[in-house]
């Protein structure tokens, strides 16, 4: 049966890790090789990059980042964070990336989609998806980080980027993202039911059964946190146990 | 000195096949290739592939590839993955296109009414992640590696070969289907052993050590 993953997020600002990162024994808790290692290595089933550096005289940076991850982790590794068009998925591609996630640049320009899932291929294409619940049952899209709302119907917008070729949706519920109580199940079980392309639920995990709730409840194909293995309180490898213990499939 | 071929038609990013074997077989030259010279002079070949069938069908003979690839085949240790497995065969239903017809068979699209798994929920296409890859036959590169080891798998086509005696695995996705195929000088999967962790690796050393 196929397994459902957990995939450990880190926020890259200028090629280190940012968001304090502390593992036992790591040298240098910046350095993403490090990081990626570490998670490989406790199994994690892929890894997200999510570049958050602000100066354009530094975006080249994640290409190296990407680079030496790519020559270390034999895992799948996603990129997003500032990808504005094709070449910008190319690039990331070629640097080592297996999926190259988009958000706003989406928003702005859905043709986006459709031309990088037709020149690369729709099992490399993501598309985040920001969502505030705005009614019972009805949660909007919004960019950069929550503050801009966009009028798309949450679940009609996965819609469409799944019928435009996008291979996976990153949900993230705004609501939720840093409060630790859990993913927004109504969303992510309302996406994940509307389309036929893989759900990672995302935004407000605080401890393992969140994980597998996100799963069960939520229906969600894969499973995405930051904080809860950044700060060393639980491993992937615990995850994963826990999931199991739940009657979830994964990788162990 | 082991002298490795990855066949590069532009059709996505060779890098991580390149590094996985160079991490796992010391002494070994690795070329990324377009020229069907590197194809010949090389020991043995990894033909990959991604994105859509029809597309990697045209960038190859576009390169002037496909009497090398053949031809490789024929006669060195031949490795293919994901798309570079599907483009062995005779016929894809993606894009209604003829493979290199190194094996009889049909490459399909998963069955829509059958997608769906034992808790009733959708089977989400395409198949993504890490799934159980059951050993049909004994064969080299299968070595240290555990029956049900799980792979990490993207696609929504798979092969369906004409004779069953070249399968090697198989994976249950709603149905089950065929993972690997292997016969004679050739190995090809569909899963990607350069993203599969100490399986994979386990995988592609396995074949830089293989004869034939």
């Amino acid at each position: 049966m196929l397994a459902k993953r957990i995939i450990p997020c880190l926020d890259v600002n200028a090629g280190r890790v940012v968001k304090g990162v502390n593992f036992v024994e790591l040298r240098d808790a910046g350095d993403p090789v490090e990081v990626a290692r570490r998670y490989d290595e406790q199994g994690a089933d892929e890894i997200t990059f999510l570049d958050i550096t602000a100066s354009s005289d530094d975006r080249n940076i994640i290409l190296h980042v990407v680079e030496q991850v790519a020559e270390q982790v034999f895992i799948p590794l996603t990129v997003g964070g500032g990808v504005r068009c094709v070449d910008d998925v190319r690039r990331l591609l070629n640097a080592g990336a297996d999926k190259v996630s988009m958000n706003t640049a989406a928003v702005n320009n859905p043709q986006l989609v459709a031309d990088a899932a037709g020149k690369v291929g729709s099992q490399c294409i993501v598309v985040a998806i920001d969502a505030k619940q705005v009614a019972p049952g009805k949660w909007e899209v919004f960019t950069h980080g929550g503050r801009n709302r966009t009028g798309l119907d949450a679940i009609e917008w996965a819609q469409k980027v799944a019928s435009l070729g996008a291979g996976e949706i990153l949900l993230t519920s705004m609501d939720r993202d840093g409060t630790k109580n859990g993913f927004d199940l109504g969303l992510t079980r309302a996406v994940s039911d509307a389309i036929s392309i893989p759900v990672i639920a995302s935004g407000g995990v605080g401890n393992l059964d969140h994980l597998a709730d996100g799963v069960t409840l939520g229906r969600a194909d894969a499973v995405l946190a930051a904080s809860i293995f950044h700060f060393g309180d639980h491993t992937v490898r615990e995850a994963k146990e826990l999931m199991r213990a739940r009657g979830i499939e994964v990788r162990l | 000195m082991n002298k490795v071929a990855i066949i590069d038609y532009g059709m996505g990013n060779l890098r991580s096949v390149a590094k996985a074997i160079e991490h796992v077989a010391a002494d070994t030259q690795v070329v990324v290739t377009a020229d069907p010279a590197d194809v010949r002079a090389a020991d043995r070949v990894v033909f990959p592939g991604q994105g859509a069938m029809p597309d990697c069908m045209r960038e190859l003979d576009a390169r002037g590839l496909r009497p090398a690839v053949l031809e490789a085949a024929r006669n060195k240790p031949f490795l293919g993955i994901c798309i570079g497995q599907q483009m062995l065969f005779e016929h894809s239903q993606e894009g209604d296109v003829p493979g290199l017809c190194v094996f009889k068979g049909e490459v399909r699209r998963f069955p829509d009414d059958r997608m769906v798994g034992a808790d009733g929920a959708r089977l989400k296409v395409p198949h993504m992640g890490w799934n159980e890859v059951w050993q049909k036959r004994p064969h080299p590169l299968w070595a240290n590696i555990p029956d049900g080891a799980r792979f990490y798998y993207v696609h929504s086509y798979y092969v369906d070969p004409a004779d069953p005696a070249i399968v090697a695995a198989t994976t249950d996705y709603g149905i089950p289907f065929t993972g690997a195929v292997a016969q004679a000088n050739i190995f090809a999967v569909q899963f990607h052993p350069e993203k599969s962790a100490e399986a994979g690796l386990q995988l592609l050393s396995n074949f830089m050590s293989w004869k034939p």
